[in-house]
This record gives C-alpha cells, structure tokens and sequence, in this order.
C-alpha cells in the first residue's frame, strides 16, 4: 500500500516539481502516470523509492513515512522496491547473469540461493539462453528484459518505472508490456510512468494524470487522454 | 558481514582491477612512480642521516686541567661536570697518555717527540661526552667558568657549522619527501578522479537495489589496497636489487669509519615495508576519496 499526503516537492533551485498529491495505490494495483513532459511525473516516481524526499507532506510505503525515513534506512527500503528506468542502468562489464545476481548479492544472499533466483527470473523475462552475454550484445528490449529481472529478482511488493518502453520500438514495448503483468498477476504492484497511448488505451489500467505537478484526472480503466 | 560476502568483496575487487583495465594500469603506475621515489629518498635519506649521527656524535669536550690542581681538586672538577645534567660521559686522561696519543697520531715522525717524555709541556684532561650532541657548545661554555678548567677544546666554530650543515640537510630531505607525498597524492587523485565517471554509475545501481554504504564501500577499499600493494611490487623490487648490489660493491671499499652504508639487512627490509604500508595507504585513501562524494544522500 502507498499512501501520499499533501506531497510538496520544491527542488533547490526553485522548480515546484510537486504541488500538492493525495493519492492512495493499493496492494496489487496496476497504475499508468501520464502527463505531458515536465509535469512532475519521475518526481513522483522518485518519491516512492526515497531517490528525492518531499518538501512537506507524508508518503507512507507499507506502513513507513519515507518523508522520515533516515538516509540509513533507505537501503533497507529499496530492497522492497524494484525500480526500471528508461535507460535500463545496466552495469555494462557485468554479464547478463552477474547484472541480475548483484541485487542479491548486495542483500547477502547465499550462493546457492542466488544462483537459482537468478536463474529462475532470467527464465521468466526469456533470458536464460543469454545468461553469459554482456549488456552490449543483446537488443534494447533484451537489456530492458535484464534490468527487469534485476529489479523483481528479490520479490519485491512494489515495482516501479519510469518510461521503461521509452526507448524501445513499438513492436519489443508489447513484449515488456506482457512481462509487467505477468509480474502484476503474481501480486506486485506496478506504477509506471509512460508517454506510451497505444499501450495505455489497449492494456486498460488505472490512470493517474499529472499536470503541473498536479493530479488532474485519476480513473480506473482511463485512458491516456493526451495526443502524443 | 557473511563468509560469503567477504568471498563476494575480494572476488569483485580482484575482477574489477581487471574491468578497469587501463586506469587499473595507469593508478598502479602512478604508485609505482610515487614509491620508486619516495623509496630512492628514503635511502640516500637515512643513510646520511647515519653517517650525520655518526659524525655529531664524535664530537667530544677537552677540558684541559690546570697544572697548579690538586688531585682533590680534580676530583672536585670532575664532579662539577658530572653534575651538569646533559653529560653522558667523562674520562680522564693524563699528560703522559696525551702525549702518547700524539705521538702515535704522528706515526714516523712522531718519535722526535720523544723528548719531551722528560718535561711534559701537555695538560691532563678529561674527556666530556654529552648525551646530545647539539648540547656541546653549551655544556663547554659552562664548563669554561669552573675553578681549574685551565682551557676547554670542542673544535669551536667547526662544530657550529657541523651541526648548522646538518640541520639544513635534513630540512631540505624531509621537506623533498613531504613534496614528493604530495605530488603523488595529486597525481594519484587525478587518475581517480578519471575513474570516477565510470565508477558512478556502478556506485548508482548498487545504491538503487539496496547497498548499504558500508557494502559498497568495501569492494572499492579492497581495491585501492590491491593497486597500492601491486604498485609497490617494482619499487621494492628494484630497490632491494639494487641496494644489495650497492651494498657488496661498496661495502669493502668504505675504509672510513664514519662513511659507512647502513646494512642491507634489516635496513633494506625496513624501507620495503614502509614502501608496503605506504602503497597500501596510497592506495585506499585514494579509492575511499572517490567513493565518498557519491555515498552521501
Ligand atoms: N533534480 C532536479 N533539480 C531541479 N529541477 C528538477 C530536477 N528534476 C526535475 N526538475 C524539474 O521539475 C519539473 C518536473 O520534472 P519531472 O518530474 O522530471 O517531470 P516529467 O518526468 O513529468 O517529465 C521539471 O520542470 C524539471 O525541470
Ligand atoms: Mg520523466
């Protein structure tokens, strides 16, 4: 459950990036951020994985305000959270498999237990074939398919993203579409940021639209209402 | 922390001076560079540090006893001076020893001195030794206003200089190897400030799926030490080589009892470890500067 209370952002060189969300996202959920650009949208993402902490205001992640989570806790948050970005922030002289591995390893996680986690996501996102190769010799759908089983492969109850099919082309975004609610039909609830309408409007979900650092339009099944 | 993630540490910081390739290569050089010179100093260093020690401390006091003392008054001298805390020693010395010395410190000729055996112009001395050598001059001054110290001998103005030629060797030792501390620092940071961007990423990811500071920490400490260690390989090699080959070449022809180089064991040995300890803490300190700025929140 994410919980955010009169969340204010202002960032230090005075961008108000947030200006007042109240929004409740429950257990399971399955959730689009739409917005044009600049609206606030990957702040809004940021919040929920302490990368910025608000101005003012409260954001309760099961039972937890980040807005008073000390930086030493954090980490401790992030091993609940996966997050998958745009640019899919994979280590490029790590294997496909070490990339994956490195979650666990840093939750100290034993051997054995890491190898057959790895490889059990790496099955799920269609890898397992290409455990041994580099990030720069798979397709951008293949490397947005490894930085996703990193980012679920501690089970996390939350999963979070930011524009994860910005990058890719229309045919490979489908893909990792299917594997977002495979991962959401386990359980795990997914915020997604995305400039993606096709996506939006076919997979229906809940829609939160931001403008101005603003929710403007919250709807379950919505659609994505811009033109671009 | 687990077995495991020690294991996990050492395996990542070893791979990782592999990854890094080239800036493995080029701060491992800088270190090599660094400890070749601060080792080379360290060695002309202390061995003139020791030839200096053995020259000051030469450096004696002749008090020349009148001729009118008693044998009481001597005694009463003799305990004058020992009384002055920096004294470390004091022998005596009588005419007839003093003039067998300078007899003998003539060698052939000497033996025209011989008639003076009769009629013994020399004075009896005592021979004063202080703990500190720098403290002679102001112990002779001293000793100069006792009742029955006729003359008092310390090679004046000589050792002045002595001490004032030392001094300033020592200086500009110490503060060479305090700039060449810095250079290497300079010179080291900026390769790693290199790193950095190809360290930051990593640094990032780790944060993001849940490192604690300290597990990140670790591995990038493990491999500053390795490319300290690694980097004080040639330069102890080198020196150890060359020092010993130095040493037996030399050894033989240094017939002066103060020129002396101070033995290859355990002198060689002891600069080898300092050069360890240094290229190991080169290294870390380096490594753990660059990791800091990306660990605060
Ligand atoms: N780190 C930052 N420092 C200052 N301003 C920022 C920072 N990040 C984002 N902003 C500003 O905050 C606003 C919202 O940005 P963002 O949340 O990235 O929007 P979106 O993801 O919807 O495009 C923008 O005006 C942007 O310029
Ligand atoms: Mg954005």
């Amino acid at each position: 459950m994410i919980e955010m209370q009169d969340v204010y952002k202002t960032y230090p060189n005075g961008v108000m990036a947030l200006n007042g969300i109240n929004v409740r996202i429950k257990q399971g959920e399955f959730v689009y951020v739409v917005g044009p650009s600049g609206a606030g949208k990957s702040t809004f993402i940021k919040m929920m994985y302490r990368e910025e902490k608000p101005t003012s205001g409260s954001i309760m992640i099961n039972g937890v305000n980040l807005a008073k989570l000390k930086d030493s806790k954090v980490p401790l948050l992030r091993r609940h959270i996966g997050v998958v970005f745009q640019d899919f922030k994979l280590l490029p002289k790590l294997t496909v498999y070490e990339n994956v591995a490195f979650a666990l390893e840093v939750i100290e996680e034993s051997p054995k237990n890491i190898k057959k986690r790895v490889m059990e996501v790496l099955d799920l996102v269609g890898l397992k074939n290409k455990a041994r190769f580099y990030p720069d010799e798979l397709s951008g759908g293949e490397q947005q398919r490894v930085s996703i089983a990193r980012s679920i492969v501690n089970s996390p109850k939350i999963v979070i993203a930011d524009e994860p099919t910005g990058n890719l082309d229309p045919d490979t975004s489908w893909g990792i579409m299917d594997l977002f609610e495979e991962i959401n039909n386990r359980g795990t609830t997914v915020v997604m940021a995305t400039h993606n309408r096709e996506i939006v409007n076919s997979i229906k979900k809940r829609v939160i639209a931001i403008e101005n650092g603003k929710i403007v339009r919250d709807e379950a099944k919505g659609e994505y209402g811009y033109d671009s | 922390m687990t077995v495991n993630t020690l294991k996990r540490h050492l395996r990542e910081s070893i791979k990782s001076l592999g990854r890094n390739g080239w800036m493995t290569f080029a701060s491992i050089s800088a270190v090599t560079v660094t400890l070749l010179l601060v080792g080379v100093f360290l060695i002309v260093m202390l061995n003139m540090n020791n030839f200096a020690k053995k020259i000051e401390s030469d450096v004696e006091i002749r008090v020349h006893i009148d001729v009118t003392a008693t044998p009481k008054d001597k005694e009463a001298l003799k305990a004058q001076i020992e009384a002055i805390p920096e004294v470390k020693e004091i022998t005596y010395s009588s005419k007839e020893e003093e003039l067998k010395n300078l007899i003998k410190s003539f060698g052939e000729e000497g033996s025209s001195f011989k008639l003076f055996e009769q009629d013994n112009p020399l004075s009896d001395v005592y021979v004063v030794k202080t703990a500190k050598p720098t403290d002679t001059i102001k112990v002779a001054k001293k000793i100069e206003t006792f009742k029955f110290a006729h003359k008092v001998k310390y090679g004046q103005g000589q050792v002045e200089k002595l001490f004032k030629t030392l001094k300033v060797a020592r200086n500009i030792g110490l503060g060479l190897i305090l700039g060449l501390l810095f250079t290497a620092m300079f010179l080291i940071s900026n390769t790693i400030k290199i790193t950095i961007f190809a360290r930051r990423k990593e640094i990032e990811i780790m944060r993001l799926v849940g490192a604690t500071n300290g597990f990140i920490r670790w591995p990038f400490f493990l491999e500053g030490l390795w490319l300290g260690l690694l980097g004080a390989v040639i330069p102890i090699t080198l020196l150890l080589f060359s020092y010993y080959n130095l040493y037996t070449f030399l050894e033989p022809k240094l017939t002066n009892p103060f020129l002396q180089l101070l033995p290859f064991s355990p002198f060689a040995w002891q600069v080898a470890a300092i050069l360890v300890a240094l290229g190991a803490c080169i290294g870390v300190w380096g490594s753990m500067v660059s990791v800091r700025r990306f660990l605060k929140v």
